[in-house]
């Protein structure tokens, strides 16, 4: 079979479809925008999606892996939140070392998932519910912590912040650009090529079959609230590094963000089918709208939720048609 | 008594008010002044109004097996539309145009509720993303409709919506009960509340002894909108005036708590309007007491979050038996029969 042949063969299969799409639709918008102004074709532009977005996409990551199992994560955000404002405070108020901060961070993250995960399983409490109890708890605490936005002046913290990784072309990512790529990367493999992987697969799909299979599924969705809220801490320092500074009202309405990021990469919010693969491409769409609207100017920032709202409703009717077929 | 399924929501409530009973003996003194009733009971009410009214309709909406994330973006809308009408009046006070205004915004809403019913019921998409949609893109519409501006009104007519009184009571609790009343009344005397628990029960067995599940699920989002819709206008009416982005922020988680502390099912099949009006008052009553006992404001969402913790793990059956199991290692059944066995 020549090349050509082989190309015009390709017909994707089904349950890549909404991926696809995903990737047809960033093309395009990209496109567009370069064709609209002159700025917008610099790789740099792309480059500046990952750097503005990075946090989100490890947050998304960890959302992915909670619908997957057919659950969902509202403490995100207030877990971001919360990241920050520890950050701030253990840095400035306590005078922790870096590593020790990113440490007690990162633990506080995942202490908080496993004990949403085991509300979850143990107590058979709603996935809604206690992702909720979460997001009041972790906002609670910010507010407790602090009411105000401290700026960071950590040396650690600032390099990594403003550290430029040069490209050709130019152009340049950050250091949390790269933290974000090996996030995903590992998600991709825990999912893709492990027993852990196959599990949330199959819990998303039924539960009560994964039970009768005998597949250990009370770790396994533990494991995906405690992963989620691993998840959300890092992407709270991502955002520090970001920012630089640690606001208690940050990061309000993530959830959603991530939820809808997940959504229009193919994800089905009931479970046991999507890719990691679509979330990022579902990242880059919300980041690549936002810049449009950045770059044309004129159009006010609420346009960029309504036109979210509208992809939202293309992605979730092109995922039942495809379901119908 | 402890098996009634109001039992332990309505002991919570009753413990806060005994907190705040303890905290400030003057808690429950009520009075009459300039006509109007006064006191720590009433505000209660009447700041809880909102909360009951887009409980009740978010009630009907999870007996169907379903949920209305979008409550609080068309709280946003509806206050936004009605402000917008009004502010442009040339008398803001004239009777005949704040009952447009609000005959506006109360009609959005009910299209509003009926697009999620149309998603719902019709394109058959999961209720919890198909109302997403109007979740994300409606706070950004009601931005679209103040034009990002908050909008003050003066219109006397329409804050007695918020904090008017008729015969010595706030409207608001009124409106609420009024809104209560008819639906319990509907529900409960006609065959519509069990037509709504089969929906949510089992939709296949609804589907098959003949019910059209498809225009239940329809009604209960419209209604669900109209809930939401007078819920914002009361919210509109006691700012005065419209905010896009923080008008009723969480309503829809606050009014998903409620139900759930008032024992129904989010899996649909068994719902409580008594019990969402209970569970919104222990929401409002927390929020009072945390004021009363003189703890930051700040703490509100840390003890909110403690106290719903408690209530849930109280009423799940799995954390029921995994403390009566701690105290008594072998069950009395099981022990009853190896005696039998052995003897």
């Amino acid at each position: 079979m020549t090349a050509l042949a082989r190309v015009t063969a390709y017909r994707p299969q089904q349950r890549h479809l909404p991926m696809l799409a995903t990737l047809a639709l960033l093309v395009g918008a990209y496109a567009y925008g370069a064709s609209q102004y002159t700025a917008f074709g610099s790789g740099q532009v792309v480059f500046n999606l990952f750097i503005n977005y990075s946090w989100l996409l490890v947050v998304a990551v960890g959302m992915t892996f909670v619908i997957l199992t057919g659950g969902i994560d509202l403490s995100v955000g207030s877990v971001v939140a919360l990241s920050t404002v520890l950050s701030a405070e253990l840095l400035g108020e306590q005078g922790w070392p870096a590593a020790a901060v990113v440490v007690a961070v990162l633990a506080v993250g995942l202490l908080l998932g496993t004990g949403m995960g085991a509300l979850i399983h143990y107590f058979e409490i709603q996935p809604f519910i206690a992702t909720l109890v979460g997001l009041f708890f972790a906002r609670g605490l910010c507010l407790t912590i602090s009411t105000e936005a401290p700026s960071i002046d950590d040396g650690f913290f600032t390099v990594i912040a403003q550290t430029q990784i040069p490209l050709p072309g130019d152009s340049h990512v950050s250091i949390s650009v790269l933290i974000a790529l090996a996030v995903v990367a590992v998600a991709g493999y825990l999912l893709h090529h492990t027993r852990f992987g196959r599990t949330v697969y199959a819990v998303g799909g039924s539960e009560q079959s994964a039970v009768l299979m005998g597949l250990k599924v009370a770790r396994t969705k533990v494991s995906v609230y405690a992963l989620s809220g691993f998840c959300s801490a890092l992407g709270g320092l991502l955002l520090v590094f970001y920012k630089l500074s640690g606001d208690p009202l940050s990061a309000i309405g993530t959830e959603l963000d991530a939820i809808a990021a997940v959504v229009i990469g193919g994800t089905i919010l009931s479970g046991g089918s999507g890719y990691v693969l679509g979330t990022v491409l579902g990242v880059l769409v919300l980041g690549m709208i936002q810049t449009l609207i950045d770059f044309d100017g004129t159009l006010s920032s609420w346009w960029t939720k309504i036109v979210i709202g509208g992809l939202l409703f293309a992605f979730i009717v092109l995922q039942r048609l495809i379901a119908r077929r | 008594m402890t098996k009634h399924r109001l039992f332990w929501p309505v002991s919570a409530l009753l413990a806060l008010l005994l907190v705040d009973l303890i905290a400030k003996p003057s808690f429950f003194k009520v009075e009459v002044r300039d006509g109007h009733l006064y006191g720590s009971l009433i505000d209660i009410l009447r700041l809880g109004a909102p909360l009951i009214l887009v409980g009740i309709g978010m009630t009907l909406v999870v007996a169907t097996r379903g949920i209305d994330l979008s409550v609080g973006s068309v709280v946003a809308i509806s206050g936004a539309l009605a402000c917008l009408h009004l502010s442009g009046l040339p008398d803001q006070d004239a009777v005949g145009g704040t009952v447009v205004a609000v005959g506006m915004a109360l009609g959005l809403c009910l299209a509003l509720g009926a697009w999620n019913g149309f998603l719902v019921s019709v394109l058959g998409i999961q209720p919890i993303i198909a109302t997403l949609i109007l979740m994300v893109a409606g706070r950004g519409i009601a931005q679209l409709i103040t034009d990002g501006q908050i909008i003050t009104i003066t219109s006397g007519p329409f804050r007695a919506l918020g904090s008017g009184y008729l015969f010595l009571v706030p409207v608001s609790i009124l409106i609420a009960l009024a809104v209560f009343g008819l639906s319990s009344l509907l529900v409960r005397k006609s065959a519509l509340g069990l037509l709504l628990e089969a929906v949510g029960g089992n939709p296949e067995a609804g589907r098959l002894s003949g019910l059209r599940s498809g225009r239940l699920t329809w009604l209960v989002y419209v209604f669900g909108g109209l809930c939401a819709g007078i819920a914002g206008l009361m919210i509109a009416a006691n700012t005065p005036g419209a905010d896009a982005n923080h008008a009723g922020l969480w309503i829809e988680l606050d009014a998903i708590l409620a139900l759930t502390i008032g024992g129904t099912k989010l899996t649909g099949g068994r719902f409580s309007l008594g019990g969402t009006v209970i569970g919104a008052l222990l929401i409002q009553t927390l929020t009072t007491t945390v004021y009363t006992l003189g703890i930051p404001d700040t703490a509100t969402l840390l003890v909110k979050a403690l106290v719903v913790l408690l209530v849930c793990l109280v009423q799940s059956p799995a954390f029921r038996d995994r403390v009566r199991r701690r105290r008594r290692p072998v069950p009395a059944t099981e022990s009853a029969r190896a005696v039998e066995v052995s003897a």
